[in-house]
């Protein structure tokens, strides 16, 4: 099967579970005791008309199943409907969805970067001291908190002031031309991307490392290394290249799980990602934001594991795809 | 050939006494393990004896000395040589021009620390009525060796009870996502065919929400007028919810060739029921995968339910539970510097998950040499 093909495949798949995802995530909310327009009705001087109005527009006074299929349609139309703090759902979603994109992004090519290379070598060194140091750090960062990390850094930003404390731009942010801007952003990406490529480095690195184990005791690395090739060319040319394949299907994982992860160094760093916006809607009952960023959340999910799929097929012709 | 010596029968009964016991003394060999099984020990026995542990109780609270920092214990008599330690009355001051408060010391009494005192009276595990504190001060001093939080409460009594809750919902998360999964997995498997890709389907949607999405999307359904301990219940419900997909997935894999096997066909053959057959024959066949998802499933319970707390979700107060503690820290991150225990609750979290996941690991190496990648 050709590969567009495959990834038509792919998505067609994709849309029940996407119709399921949506059901669970409306029902969800449904259940929720919390009234949106909480603060309109405490208000004495919001008019009922006003409230009503307000009901209206949210259609919120509709039964359930024709809130649900209201919803359904605009969000098949592409119109995301309105939060109830005013302002379109998508506008916002779009703002945040894209940091914390670029979070992540950031996250995983710091992450391969340095797992890659610190399993080869922990692999190749088995048992050395470096390998046990690499152990302990993995051992700690599997075990560690992303919050609990995010507050230690916290904490040494604020004993030497170099790191910005929390936040995604300085107060002069608007004042600033293009690079500084840039260079405003990376600079406030710092401690997050730290968080988390600590967190998600230990895992990897391991995976790595013991990938490579097994393939080197593998058969035709011995011939490689009977036949007398350098010790460079069979770790790299034979063994990585084998060891790499179940990587890649981590890569998909390991999305997923920042996704997840990413969320609660959102909000301990006050980094205004699609994590802290949800939590945001959830508390106040903000029916569109929430369904539209639960919705995000699940595609950038199944996205991440096709993609990773594709990039196996990619690396590794003998895989087909079907 | 046979052989005239008695032959050696090995039931079913004695090779699991054998294997518990290799597993056991095999554990306890291994360093790591041993240490991160004497540390949990440690953590459960202080959640256990939390009462007798603390000086004062979870809601105890002395608004006096609200946010204090943690409380000087003093080695030194006014002469300067070494003695009991005793600690002063601590006396909060409002600077009316700065809002800040200051905390000092009254040092015209020594209050000793008195080991086995009588404070508040409580039941022990919810039966027994005591009064006895391991340490303590008179009144009104205070020792508050954490610190205390901005309602006055001891910072370091409220640690104990919080590894109460922290430490339960793990357990108790997997009573309830275990038998879900495990049974949802062998009968999606068993079964097959239509049904079987129905409830995975079902399964993967569950799995396709991003985790964290999830949690407080559910969290938020909770009505708000509950008892602390329906709540309790509850978020331990949500988080299982969240767990049992991955683990039905797996299990139904495993089915998937178990079925198979010559001794379910047999036993499906002669008309065991297909139920009996799923619990007595299928499903113990995963049972040492069982065991160490189980041990590295427990962290991830832990991390969810302080997560949850952390941004407000879960465990209210005034209970305490780990993650409420460090809600502290997150919603005043400048204060961190000079109230460091702040971050306290979430060291020990770090370290009851190390210890889960070095017996994880280890267990892994023991029970299914196949998956120990090498080490």
């Amino acid at each position: 099967m050709s590969t567009p093909v495959y990834i038509f495949k792919r998505i067609l798949q994709a849309l029940p579970l996407l119709f399921l995802i949506s059901l669970m995530a409306f029902t969800m909310l449904k259940l929720s005791p919390i009234d949106p327009l909480a603060s309109m009705r405490a208000n004495p001087s919001v008019s009922a008309a006003a409230i009503q109005a307000e009901e209206e527009r949210l259609g919120l006074n509709k039964p359930a199943p024709v809130q649900y299929a209201i919803w359904l349609t605009s969000t098949l139309q592409g119109n995301l409907g309105a939060s109830t703090t005013g302002g379109s759902v998508a506008v916002r979603l779009m703002q945040h969805a894209g940091n914390t994109l670029l979070l992540n992004v950031v996250t995983l090519f710091f992450t391969w970067l340095i797992a890659l290379p610190a399993g080869v070598y922990a692999a190749v060194h088995r048992g050395k001291l470096l390998d046990k140091f690499f152990g302990f750090l993995t051992a700690v960062g599997m075990s560690m908190p992303t919050f609990l990390l995010a507050f230690l850094f916290l904490m040494f930003a604020l004993a030497t002031h170099w790191l910005p404390i929390g936040g995604m731009t300085s107060s002069d942010f608007a004042e600033r031309d293009t690079i500084g801007q840039v260079l405003d952003i990376a600079y406030h990406l710092i401690i997050p991307v730290c968080v988390l490529t600590f967190v998600s480095l230990a895992g990897i690195q391991r995976q790595v490392r013991s990938n490579l184990l097994d393939v080197l005791r593998a058969d035709y690395v011995r011939s490689a290394r009977a036949k007398g090739l350098s010790e460079e060319v069979v770790i790299y040319k034979h063994a990585l290249r084998n060891a790499i394949n179940p990587l890649i299907t981590l890569l998909g994982f390991e999305f997923a799980g920042l996704l997840s992860g990413a969320a609660l160094t959102e909000m301990v760093l006050a980094y205004p990602g699609l994590g802290r916006l949800t939590l945001e809607g959830v508390l106040t009952k903000d029916m569109n934001l929430v369904m539209a960023s639960i919705m995000l959340g699940a595609v950038m999910l199944i996205t991440g594991n096709l993609v990773a799929d594709l990039l196996l097929k990619f690396t590794d012709p003998r895989i087909t795809v079907e | 050939m046979v052989s005239s010596a008695a032959p050696q029968v090995n039931t079913p009964a004695k090779v699991k006494a054998d294997l518990k016991h290799t597993v056991l003394s095999r554990m306890w060999k291994d360093k790591v393990a041993r240490t991160a099984l004497v540390g949990l020990f440690l953590l459960y026995f202080s959640a256990f004896f939390a009462d007798i542990l603390t000086p004062y109780g979870m809601e105890f609270n002395d608004a006096n000395v609200g946010n204090a920092p943690a409380t000087l214990l003093h080695i030194h008599n006014d002469n300067g040589e070494l003695c009991w330690p005793y600690v002063y009355q601590v006396k909060q001051e409002n600077d009316l021009a700065t809002y800040r408060q200051t905390f000092s010391e009254i040092q015209t009494t020594k209050y000793p620390i008195k080991l086995m005192v009588k404070g508040e009276s409580y039941k022990l595990l919810g039966l027994i009525p005591l009064d006895v504190h391991l340490f303590g001060v008179e009144a009104p001093a205070r020792i508050y060796l954490l610190g205390a939080d901005m309602n006055g409460r001891d910072n370091y009594s409220r640690l104990f009870f919080g590894a109460q809750k922290s430490l339960t919902i793990g357990f108790l998360g997997l009573f309830i996502a275990f038998p879900i999964g495990i049974f949802y997995g062998a009968v999606a498997g068993y079964v097959g065919g239509f049904a079987d890709n129905m409830m995975m389907r079902f399964a993967e949607a569950v799995m396709s929400i991003p985790s964290f999405y999830l949690l407080i999307g559910l969290a938020a359904i909770l009505p708000l007028g509950m008892t602390s301990s329906q709540r309790f219940a509850l978020i331990t419900v949500i988080l299982s919810f969240i767990s049992w997909p991955g683990l039905a997935r797996v299990i139904r894999g495993m089915v998937l060739s178990i079925r198979e096997e010559e001794f379910v066909q047999a036993a499906k053959s002669v008309g065991m029921p297909e139920v009996t057959n799923i619990i007595k024959h299928v499903i113990p066949q995963t049972a040492s995968y069982v065991v160490i998802a189980a041990t590295l499933q427990v962290p991830n319970f832990i991390l969810a339910e302080s997560g949850l707390s952390l941004i407000g979700l879960g465990i209210q107060q005034p209970d305490a539970s780990w993650g409420n503690m460090l809600k502290a820290a997150m919603d005043q991150p400048n204060e961190l510097l000079s109230q460091p225990w702040l971050i306290a609750p979430g060291f020990l979290i770090f370290f009851t998950i190390l210890c889960f996941n070095s017996i994880g690991d280890v267990l892994r190496d023991v029970l299914d040499p196949k998956l120990s990648g090498g080490r």
